[in-house]
């Protein structure tokens, strides 16, 4: 049972509802091997899935998890919702709060739409990615594959590289990281560190190949170049040959450390096509993962809740 | 609150026996091991699985398959409260071909068999359910019962039967422990 009815920012977990979190993805994880991959733990709730940004994987993945507990799952976009007629964030919140949902995953472009949600309505909420704030199941689906690729988090060093400023996966990731006493490392071309890099706890470095050697996990992250204002350096080329991961930079790595990329990826850009597809890289490892944490994560808000924090 | 130990009422020796006749119950029941499978339920029920397979080849020569099944996901009241704990659950056997025993030390209301069973099922259509405990306490909320029992042991509702294994204590027994009336 965790001590927060949401999971907004990482700042809503401590270190110990993290680690129940990953264990019970762990048992979870076994339901999506059966033949049958379904448990009836969330019969009769209703979750609402409210995308207001386009979204495969993540919504996917929650819709999945959704279903595999049984739960009713909803899909609410906007570009076929009301809020294409003209209808307040506000004002959806409070028409889904009328059909009386137990939980809603929003994502949305502006940071802080979560909250505002939660304000208004009175059941859980999930942060499915808040502009470039926040993405806090996103951060847990990656600290539980590191777990299973590498055994521990506690001591890693987890190189996250390339387009900081923009990356709301950065945001939950670092501040997760360094809850579970691993070192967060963030890695770009000072055009794509954010203003003030010092305030987010992590090492930052503007040489990839000087940090390689040290790295257990070398976390790419996808160049957003719808978010950026304008073109953030020279040519895809240039970046590719600064930051890309490529076969010689992997070789670079420790012989344990693996390859992790949030999706979805920009091939030949910030990963080559060789590493994506290597052995060592666990990108589809952290699609599978992201089912079994958002289960664990829906099962842990909505089980107990009935009887409150006492129980 | 605090709970004072009231009667011990099954020892090391007493719960070897029980389940020594427990395994020798079960290969009478079935005519032999052939077909047999044991489905432990979380926790103490996995420990004491596994030790009724190791007698039941020790008496046939036959190894029977041990699963262990957590029912958390099957509770009948995840909405009210949540397992402390969750469990990988591991069927190593097609459930199809086999009688299942489940095995759990301590028989009450019936709902955590109840789930057990709905758990089992999700992994296939077993031949049958048997269900096996080391101890029987009575007061049911379900129509269920027991196949093999190792004691029945009339309690209070108010009392809580403690099942203690080696594995996991300092020792085999089975007490039953009350409210010492301290409150919380």
């Amino acid at each position: 049972m965790l001590s927060n009815r949401h999971i907004m920012t990482m700042d809503d977990l401590i270190a110990d509802e993290v680690t129940l979190i990953l264990d019970t993805a762990e048992s979870l994880a076994e339901v999506n091997q059966r033949r049958i991959k379904k448990v009836p733990t969330l019969r009769g709730r209703t979750i609402v899935n409210l995308f207001f940004e386009p979204s495969t994987r993540t919504r996917t993945s929650f819709e999945i998890a959704a279903k595999r507990l049984s739960a009713d799952g909803i899909n609410f976009t906007a570009s076929a919702s009301a809020t294409a007629k003209g209808e307040t964030l506000r004002d959806t919140a409070r028409t889904l709060a009328a059909m009386s949902c137990d939980l809603v995953v929003v994502r949305h472009k502006y940071a802080g739409a979560p909250q505002m949600l939660a304000e208004v309505m009175d059941c859980s909420v999930i942060n499915g990615g808040d502009g470039i704030h926040q993405h806090p199941t996103q951060a847990l689906l990656d600290l539980y594959t590191m777990r299973q690729s590498l055994g521990r988090l506690e001591g890693l060093r987890v190189g996250i590289v390339g387009d900081v400023c923009h990356s709301r996966v950065a945001g939950s990731l670092v501040p997760a990281l360094r809850m579970m006493g691993a070192t967060p490392v963030i890695i770009g071309p000072p055009t794509l560190m954010p203003a003030r890099p010092d305030v987010l706890g992590a090492e930052v470095c503007y040489d990839l190949d000087e940090a390689l050697p040290t790295l257990d996990v070398a976390y790419l992250l996808r160049v957003q170049f719808e978010r950026a204002a304008r073109m953030p350096f020279p040519s895809n080329r240039e970046y590719a040959m600064l930051y890309g991961m490529n076969a010689d930079r992997l070789a670079a790595m420790p012989s344990h450390a693996i390859v992790m990329h949030p999706g979805p990826m920009n091939r030949g850009v910030e990963i080559s096509a060789d590493v994506a597809d290597s052995p060592r890289s666990v990108i589809l490892g952290q699609v599978e993962s992201g089912v079994a944490v958002r289960m664990a994560a829906m099962y842990l808000l909505l089980g107990g809740a009935e009887s409150g924090a006492a129980a | 609150m605090g709970y004072r130990v009231k009667a011990e009422v099954m020892d090391a020796q007493s719960m070897d026996r029980a389940l020594t006749r427990i395994a020798h119950e079960i290969l009478e029941a079935n005519k032999g091991a052939t077909g047999i499978a044991l489905a432990g339920i979380m926790t103490r029920g996995v420990d004491l699985a596994d030790r009724l397979a190791e007698r039941i080849e020790r008496i046939e020569g036959t190894a029977v398959p041990v699963g262990s099944l957590d029912i958390s996901f099957y509770r009948d009241d995840v909405a009210i409260r949540l397992s402390p704990e969750v469990h990988t659950t591991d069927i190593p056997f097609p459930v199809e071909e086999h009688t299942i025993v489940l095995v759990d030390d301590v028989l009450y209301t019936g709902r955590t068999i109840r789930a057990a069973m709905d758990a089992l099922m999700d992994y296939g259509r077993p031949g049958s359910i048997k269900l096996a405990v080391l101890v029987d306490r009575g007061h049911r909320e379900l129509p269920i019962r027991a196949d093999f029992v190792g004691k029945n042991v009339p309690t209070a509702r108010r009392e809580r039967v403690k099942v203690l294994l080696a594995e996991h204590d300092d020792r085999d027994a089975v007490v039953i422990l009350e409210d010492d009336g301290e409150g919380e």
